[in-house]
């Protein structure tokens, strides 16, 4: 038999003695049905199975007594039917002899199997289907590792699958099962791969088997013949480990699975024969994975050959089946002999990857020898399929090196035992690997533990911060709505005192300034000291010129630095602060061209009226004096509405109507001067008539601006005004009465001013009701904090109300009772003062109700703002000061920070007396505090404490690895005290 | 019988380090045959006398380190550094100049390091260097081929020749001492290495003697290769480097430079590329490595036989070598299954 394709080659190996023929002299046959079973939950690689069964509970043969779990689990079926009697944990195969969760079943001898059938055409199921199908069976990879199968079958899924590998190898010395299974059943085989290749749709399917397997060989090209399957069957050289996955992949088709990836990334999958025969029968006849061919061999063992056992058969079945003689049994192995495990346990179950049972007598597998040293004779290298040098590795792993051992790539050692199979100083190599392996994992483990440690730590802090921002901004907002609440205060205030806000001047500029002079002025004095210096040194020839030179270079530069920082800071504080702080300047050079301009005009008139002097040039000054003054008040109205907001706006009202009036009277003047030219005929009667009707122009437009102040006049300026009106009012009231008795009298007199008077009435009654409404107006807007003092007056005023109602009340009955004839004016006197006192009351009412609804809201806004403020101030500060700080120490040296210096120190003494306001406030808030028998101080030590004792349990928690319920509990109650602390003290500290 | 409990493999290979030290001492054997045959009973006392030593010293090493002796005695490697010193030494030097070589190889060189395996140094070729620069005047009188002499074989009893090593130096032993061709060749004068071939007794008549001797110890190699006791890398790359730049030379000048033959034949070429060369402890790891080592101890014995002050270079070359051996191992890691390309340096 020739293979039909090229043979590839895979770097070492080695060729123990096969010891095969053995266990290939019999047939398979049928392990006896144990009478208790014992199966491990966790019987292949991934998460183990969850039980689904009771103890007590009668299970049948194939029944599923624990769930897959998880994407990377099998499940798993009972092998006999019986009883379940135990869920416990019991020795597994391991290479360590431990314990794990098993099921325990008794057999009832009946053997029952669960009602089952196969899939009549399964290539009319969907893919996904048939792969939940093959995943209900329990199958996992049976050639040693138990990888879940169906999690392979779906490698179709994000993998192009090109090459469908059929292991069957079988490298291992003694190990027989998958020779004797391809002998016996070549036929389930190909009907297996035929489901596995329905599933992945390979383009080539090879099977991979050494050539010391002639019967296998043919046994599978018979059912080759007999199958519609297109597949090369690859004869490979016996050699240890072609049987490897990574190994066979390399022989037949000479690829190399990148290190780190799994075959299907190059797009291949590799199945176990014994695994495609499991899929057949799951498949075909709906049989779960219950039994699995066992090759049992060893010297110890009389009967060598291969049995069909049930899974979770215990060893000593098997043995005692086997007729293992005891007495030479030295060494018992799960495996063949370069991979194997020894057990030293019976009772410990056959599972999904038992693949042989070895029992080895002394004769034939003696006791190492002790191992001599290693003489780097390069053996191993040889023989490492996996090209990597194995003493290299062996030293690091031995000098506890594990980064180079790791270098030399020890993680893509297979664990084969080839070069320990050929170590002459008898080293136990992959011991060494396997314990620098478990070491890097370890420590690898730990790195993870303390990433995740510190990236808990991280996200504690972060939270922390978050929580400190949120509550600033909390606090920043209650600042800003306290800023506010006192603005409107302010806002009140500033009718009373109206230039204060113009005072306050920004005061960023000019301490900066001054710093920055006196800057230059040391620099200056220190550049004259460094020149004079070094005057004397060149007198005297002293040593040092050269350093004194550079010394004196540095100092230049300082200084020139310092001065223009100096100029600079100068010209661009006084740009910024010019608008503020000229404002007076501007005001001032306004009034003072208004007075020239006066001037001027007084001596243009006095001219024109004696017809002396150059009235020509005198108009013209005046016009030019005109246009300085009207750019002096632009220039101060523009500065004043640009820097003061909203409350400078009352200041502008009163200077505006000044104007106003001084524009009047220079109108007035200026007609009459015109009338009196036009009178007299003057030449310049027609400038003046220009000039007339630009001051016209002008005074209008003031009275524009004047209505628009006043609509744009904040509500609460309207409180004064009230007053004010009031009087007005009273006062035009008091015109008007006269001009209308004025009228009257006219009238009756039939004087012809009559008419004329009528108008004057009309219109003061005009006024007057324009008045009133703007009272109205003003009364509305009127903030509700005013009307507090008015409700008292209005007591008052009904008080005295009532007590003339009274009187004229008892006037009148008195007159009634006298009969008198004032009587009926009486009545009406009292009802008139009835209904006054009404009006009043219900005045009365109506105000409390708003004073009452107006006091919640102002009282707290009053006392709380200013600790916030003012805190809130300090930490500006202090953040200021560290950035100019920062920003200091940052600048390279020798550069200017002659101007940061300066800033640092205006911020210092800021920050200072910030911090110092702060303070005060804060020693009142904690006496407040304690007069309301709170420690500050000693909550604040409280809640700190407790926020510790919460980091102490968190940590705690973090190292304990049991008795975690209890810590976290004592954790949550922990941090609940912590956090009722925090919000008390925060209730106070705010 | 109690089940032991034991980590795979449960297999392993026959043997161990003595069965290996063993064929090594077997592969001398046609060597030192080579060597009695050719130059009397001198080398086969030298070969026994420094293995006496070599045992005493170890075991009393061994002993000192509180280690088990018999089980680092059985690993025979003492018994092959005294083998090579005493295949390497003149074989009628005095007792004490091996007495010194064995203290210096199994004491200093080995047992100081750690013991087998340990040791960065060919022990044997620490030795011989040490003998060589201390005690030049018996380290360079090699004796006479008995073709030279023409009565005969052996014409040094074994008597004479046991007298001469531990009693005296004879006058009969001086007669018959002379230079080695490498010697002859190193100071030839102003002579062409034609007229050397032409004029020199040695060179015209017993140079056969040499050629027989690097035969046996050839035959020696191949027989350990055979036997995989180590792979072809390191003497293949000596003797191919050596070849290569002795045949440049030659070709260029070939009155100065003796033939790229002579250079493979004569010396302890093919001692030092089979027995020296190839020592494990020492030498590189990985094949690519041990190529390397091998080039590198090839071009060191040309430069040295050619330019430098001694007729033979092996002993220095292997020694400058094996301190280059861990840089190698750095630089030569073998690419593993799955990588792309071999990792190099260190981490």
């Amino acid at each position: 038999m020739k293979n039909t394709i090229r043979v590839h080659q895979f770097h070492g190996g080695i060729h123990p003695p096969e010891n095969k023929k053995q266990s290939t002299g019999a047939p398979i046959s049928l392990a006896p049905i144990p009478s208790r079973i014992v199966l491990p939950l966790q019987q292949h690689i991934g998460l183990p199975a969850d039980p689904v069964v009771r103890v007590g509970q009668r299970v049948l043969k194939g029944q599923l007594v624990a769930e897959a779990i998880g994407r990377i689990s099998a499940n798993i079926h009972a092998s006999i039917s019986g009883t379940v009697v135990a869920i416990e944990p019991h020795p597994v195969p391991h290479m360590s002899g431990m314990k794990a969760d098993c099921l325990i079943i008794e057999s009832d001898g009946k053997d029952e199997w669960i009602e089952h059938q196969g899939l009549a055409d399964y290539t009319k199921l969907p893919t996904q289907a048939l792969i939940e199908y093959i995943r209900q069976s329990g199958i996992a990879g049976m050639g040693g590792a138990g990888f879940p199968t169906d999690v392979k079958l779906h490698l179709g899924d994000d993998h192009i699958v090109n090459t469908l590998i059929i292991n069957a190898a079988e490298c291992e010395p003694y190990i027989t099962a998958d020779d004797m299974l391809m002998r016996e059943r070549a036929d389930e085989i190909m009907g297996g791969i035929e489901i596995i290749a329905h599933l992945l749709k390979p383009l080539h399917i090879m099977v991979g088997i050494e050539d010391n397997k002639p019967q296998a060989i043919r046994a599978l090209h018979a059912a080759m013949d007999n199958s519609a399957l297109n597949l090369d069957i690859v004869i490979t050289p016996t050699k240890y480990p072609s049987g490897g996955e990574k190994q066979l992949i390399k022989l037949l088709t000479g690829v190399e699975v990148p290190s780190g990836s799994i075959p299907a990334d190059v797009g291949i999958v590799c199945q176990n024969v014994g695994t495609t025969s499991a899929i057949y029968r799951a498949v075909t006849h709906g049989e779960p994975l219950i039994s699995r061919i066992i090759t049992v061999t060893g010297q110890a063992a009389a009967h060598k050959q291969n049995y069909e056992v049930r899974l979770g058969t215990p060893l000593a079945d098997l043995l005692n089946h086997s007729a293992v003689e005891r007495q030479q049994l030295q060494r018992l192995i799960i495996g063949g002999p370069m991979m194997g495990i020894t057990v030293t346990d019976e009772q410990i179950p056959v599972i999904k990857t038992t693949n042989c049972l070895i029992a080895g007598s002394i004769k034939e597998m003696p006791p190492q020898p002790p191992a001599q040293a290693c003489i780097r004779c390069g053996m191993c290298e040889q023989v490492c399929p996996a090209e990597l040098l194995p003493q290299q590795l062996y030293w690091f792993a031995k000098g506890k090196e594990f980064d180079k051992a790791r270098h030399h790539n020890l993680f893509d050692c297979i664990e084969c035992g080839a070069c320990s199979y050929v170590c002459p100083s008898n080293i136990p190599l992959v011991q060494y690997y396997r314990f620098a392996k478990a070491e890097i994992r370890k420590e690898d483990d730990e790195q993870r533990k303390a990433d995740h440690a510190r990236q808990r730590f991280e996200a504690r802090l972060a939270r922390l911060e978050r929580d400190k921002i949120e509550k600033e901004e909390r606090r920043k907002q209650r600042a800003i709505d306290a800023a506010a609440a006192q603005a409107a205060k302010k806002d009140a205030a500033l009718n009373q005192a109206p230039t204060a806000s113009v005072s306050a001047a920004p005061e960023a500029g000019t301490p900066d300034l001054k710093q920055l002079k006196s800057n230059a002025a040391i620099a200056r004095t220190k550049l004259k000291k460094a020149e004079k210096a070094l005057n004397n040194a060149q007198d005297k020839g002293l040593d040092g010129i050269d350093t004194l030179k550079e010394t004196l270079k540095q100092l230049q530069l300082k200084s020139a630095q310092a001065e223009k920082a100096y100029s600079d800071a100068q010209n661009a504080p006084a740009k910024a602060a010019a608008p503020v702080l000229d404002l007076k300047q501007l005001k001032s050079n306004a009034a003072i061209a208004r007075t020239k301009l006066k001037k001027a005009e007084k001596q243009l008139a006095n001219a024109t009226a004696s017809g002396e002097g150059d009235i020509s040039a005198l108009t013209a000054q005046v016009s030019l004096l005109q246009d300085k003054n009207i750019a002096a008040e632009k220039a101060y109205k523009a500065a004043e509405s640009g820097p003061s907001n909203a409350a400078a706006a009352p200041i502008d009202t009163t200077e505006l109507e000044a104007d106003i009036a001084a524009l009047q009277a220079k109108v007035d003047k200026a007609t009459s001067a015109w009338q009196a030219a036009v009178a007299s005929a003057s030449p310049a009667a027609d400038k003046m008539a220009a000039g007339v009707e630009k001051l016209t122009t002008k005074l209008k437009g003031l009275q524009d601006e004047l209505s628009q102040a006043r609509a744009a006049l904040p509500a609460s300026s309207a409180t004064v005004d009230t007053t004010e009106l009031e009087a007005d009012i009273a006062a035009l009231q008091g015109k008007v009465d006269k001009a209308n008795s004025a009228w009257q009298a006219a009238v009756a007199s039939a004087s012809p001013a009559a008419d004329k008077m009528a108008a004057g009435v009309e219109k003061l009654t005009t006024k007057l009701k324009g008045l009133q409404d703007e009272l109205s107006q003003a009364r509305a807007a009127l903030p509700a904090s005013s009307t507090t003092v008015d409700t008292t007056e209005l007591e008052a005023d009904i008080a005295a109300l009532q007590g003339k109602v009274d009187k004229a009340n008892g006037a009148w009955q008195a007159a009634v009772a006298s009969a008198s004839p004032a009587a009926d004016k009486m009545a009406a006197g009292v009802e008139k003062l009835t209904t006054k006192l009404k009006g009043l009351q219900d005045e009365l009412t109506q105000a409390k109700s708003r004073s009452e609804a107006a006091m919640p809201a102002a009282a707290p806004a009053t006392a709380a703002p200013d600790l916030k403020a003012l805190k809130q101030q300090v930490s500006i500060m202090r953040t200021k000061l560290k950035k100019a700080e920062k920003q200091l120490t940052e600048l390279p040296e020798g550069a200017d920070n002659a101007a940061l210096m300066a800033e640092i120190d205006s911020l210092k003494a800021r920050h200072d007396a910030a911090k110092a306001l702060w303070d005060a406030a804060e020693a009142d808030k904690i006496a407040a505090a304690a007069a309301q028998g709170v420690d500050l101080k000693q909550l604040k030590i409280d809640a700190a404490m407790a926020r510790a004792a919460v980091t102490k349990a968190e940590r705690a928690l973090s190292k304990a690895e049991d008795d975690q319920p209890a810590l976290e509990a004592e954790l949550v109650t922990i941090r609940a005290q912590a956090d009722k602390l925090n919000a008390t003290l925060e209730r106070f500290s705010d | 019988m109690a089940l032991i409990r034991i980590t795979s493999p449960h297999a392993h290979r026959p043997g161990n380090t003595g069965s290996v030290m063993l064929t090594v001492l077997m592969a001398t054997l046609p060597g030192l045959a080579a060597m009695t045959f050719f130059f009397g009973w001198g080398t086969l006392i030298q070969v026994l006398w420094g293995s006496l030593l070599a045992i005493a010293l170890e075991a009393l090493s061994v002993k000192l380190r509180r280690r088990p002796v018999s089980f680092y005695l059985t690993d025979y490697s003492a018994l092959v550094t005294a083998v090579l010193l005493g295949l390497a030494l003149p074989p009628f030097a005095p007792w004490w100049v091996m007495a010194v070589g064995i203290s210096v190889a199994i004491i200093i060189a080995k047992q100081l390091y750690g013991g087998m395996g340990s040791n960065p140094f060919n022990p044997a070729m620490v030795a011989y260097a040490l003998l060589l620069v201390s005690f030049p005047i018996q380290m360079t009188s090699w004796t006479a081929p008995f073709v030279m002499l023409g009565d005969g074989w052996s014409v040094l009893s074994l008597g004479e020749t046991l007298s001469a090593i531990f009693a005296t130096p004879s006058t009969a032993v001086d007669a018959h001492t002379m230079a080695t061709p490498l010697d002859i060749m190193r100071h030839r004068g102003g002579f062409t290495t034609e007229e050397m071939w032409v004029n020199d007794a040695l060179l015209a008549n017993g140079i056969g003697a040499w050629h027989a001797v690097s035969a046996a110890y050839f035959m020696g190699g191949v027989f350990l290769l055979y036997k995989k006791i180590f792979t072809w890398h390191a003497p293949v790359a000596m003797l191919t480097s050596l070849t290569v730049l002795s045949t440049l030379f030659f070709l260029l000048m070939p009155d100065q430079y003796p033939d790229p033959f002579f250079h493979l034949t004569t010396g302890a070429t093919m001692l030092g590329a089979f027995f020296i060369a190839t020592d494990p402890v020492t030498s590189a790891t990985s094949n690519k490595g041990k190529l390397w080592f091998g080039i590198g101890i090839g071009i060191l014995v040309f430069v040295i036989r050619t330019w430098g002050n001694y007729p033979d270079a092996v002993a220095f070359a292997v020694l400058l070598m094996n301190l280059c051996a861990p840089f190698i191992d750095q630089y030569t890691q073998p690419r593993s299954y799955g990588h792309a390309k071999p990792n190099r340096g260190m981490k």
